[in-house]
């Protein structure tokens, strides 16, 4: 099917964005990377009667690696963030997820921002953000704000972002302290939307015992949820630590749904195998870290 | 909505030519070339970014032009499945590798498959089986199956090695 008709704006500058965005609000949409927005039109699930299409602001692609964090703009798309080298080096995993976002074709339109605005469940980098206690930057006509991802994400597809604000940036923090993080999944296919997927984070002291591990889960719940499981494996060393109790801890503690792709049960089972196996992968790269 | 569509005028160097046309903002780029260009190579399938039918090249990257408003493109390079052909008239290398593994049979997926190798092997020129694989992954073929359309990624990778050695 086709899109209803919408009056188009195209600014070329972030204040022109957020401008327009405060005229039409609450009748206005940003169209960023339309790899979630353009389907819904074209299936008429949504018909906004304004979108402003932030393509054109330039000053919005980028990907900047600090030593403590990776912030990328609204019109950085997956493929850029993916591609970079400097954000690599400091958070591999942002490319390890990203390489689960999707095709390559749609990591080349779809941006990173889109999707964490987009706030679907069953996207990778909403757990991810979640995960590592990122944070959003919102900006309106009259303000900018910072707002942690437990915040920002409210509900399925839903934030605290207010019809007239731009999303302008996300900040990934690096996990501090000898840490390393995993990302796995099961889908159908590589690539499509994961049937359960998690993101680990574990934590070792400087005798490489466990000091913290927690996860975060795709298609396991209405939002991003984030897990702390270390009282299952707290003060063990990261190779005898009994990760099939902290699998089983979180597996108790999701409540999925049924769809047509997987019975609740069934996802249950993946989250228990699926957190086991990335909790030991993230404890054996964090041992790997030099101290 | 005004009760009068608003218009825009839109150009892209479609392989290589600069084209436009006059077009309303939803103007979906799949139908702005097929419709307005009357370039019916790209095909449409699905609309909503699923089987890769409607693939093509935006400033050589692959991208779903069923995705994309034209407007929001308005002065990008386009390439479509017509761009990939060899010079004066002869099949390209993917095209070529296509007809030798017979990686088709209805060819209504193909133009999609055509696009999003090429960029592929650009990347990656010498792919293995399973990256062969992997670089088809987000396209849809129900009839020809699978097999040969991986085959055909490693023929079209063979043909463009021999092209480079000529
Ligand atoms: C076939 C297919 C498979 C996919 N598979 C996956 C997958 O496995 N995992 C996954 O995570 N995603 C997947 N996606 C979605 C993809 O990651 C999208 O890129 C992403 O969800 C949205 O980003 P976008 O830039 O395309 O946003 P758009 O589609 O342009 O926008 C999405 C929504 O976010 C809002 N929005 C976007 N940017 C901003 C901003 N800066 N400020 C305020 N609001 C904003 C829009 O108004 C809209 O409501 C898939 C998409 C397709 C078509
Ligand atoms: S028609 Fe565009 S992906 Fe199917
Ligand atoms: S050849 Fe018929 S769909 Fe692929």
């Amino acid at each position: 099917m086709k899109p209803a008709g919408f009056t188009y704006h195209r600014p070329v500058t972030v204040d022109d964005a957020v401008a327009v965005l405060a005229e039409v609000s609450p009748a206005g949409k940003v169209l960023a990377g339309g790899q979630s927005l353009v389907p819904l039109l074209n299936m008429r699930l949504a018909a906004p009667e304004h979108l402003v299409d932030i393509n054109r602001l330039s000053e919005l692609a980028y990907v900047r690696a600090g030593g403590d964090a990776v912030t990328v703009g609204a019109l950085a798309r997956h493929a850029d963030v993916e591609r970079d080298d400097a954000a690599y080096a400091v958070l591999p995993l942002l490319r390890d997820t990203l390489r689960h976002v999707a095709h390559p074709t749609i990591r080349n339109r779809g941006t990173t921002v889109g999707s964490i605005a987009h706030a679907d469940p069953a996207g990778e980098l909403t757990a991810v953000l979640a995960l590592l206690g990122g944070t959003v930057t919102l900006r309106s006509a009259a303000a900018e704000r910072t707002v942690t991802a437990a915040d920002f994400f409210t509900g399925p597809m839903s934030t605290c972002a207010d019809a007239g604000e731009l999303v302008t940036s996300v900040t990934f923090p690096v996990p501090e302290g000898r840490t390393g993080a995993v990302w796995t999944e099961v889908a159908r296919r590589h690539g499509d939307y994961a049937v359960c997927g998690t993101g680990t984070v574990v934590t070792l002291d400087d005798d490489l015992r466990v000091a913290g591990a927690r996860a975060a889960f795709v298609s396991m719940g209405p939002e991003p949820v984030v897990l702390d499981v270390t009282d299952a494996v707290a003060g063990a060393t990261h190779d005898t630590a009994d990760w099939a109790a902290a699998g089983r801890l979180a597996a108790g503690r999701l409540d999925p749904e049924d769809d047509i792709h997987a019975t609740a049960d069934y996802r249950t089972h993946l989250a228990e195998v699926l957190t086991t196996r990335a909790l030991r992968d993230a404890a054996r790269r964090a041992a790997e870290v030099a101290p | 909505m005004s009760a009068v569509e608003e218009l825009f005028e839109v150009t892209l160097v479609v392989n290589g030519v600069p084209r436009s046309a006059t077009v309303p903002a939803r103007r979906l780029l799949s139908d702005f070339l097929r419709h307005d260009l009357e370039l019916t190579g790209t095909h449409v399938g699905c609309e909503h970014g699923v089987c890769g039918a409607c693939t093509v090249l935006v400033d050589g990257r692959p991208i779903r032009s069923c995705l994309q408003f034209a407007v929001t493109v308005d002065g990008a390079e386009v390439t479509t499945v017509e761009g990939c052909g060899g010079a004066d008239g002869e099949l390209g290398p993917v095209q070529q590798a296509f007809r030798d593994c017979h990686g088709l049979q209805c060819g209504f997926c193909t133009p999609g498959f055509v696009t999003t190798i090429t960029a592929y092997l650009e990347e990656h020129p010498a792919p293995s089986d399973d990256e062969a694989r992997e670089a088809i992954a987000g396209n849809l073929c129900r009839c020809t199956g699978y097999q040969n359309i991986v085959a055909s990624v490693l023929r079209a990778a063979e043909l463009r090695a021999e092209e480079a050695g000529r």
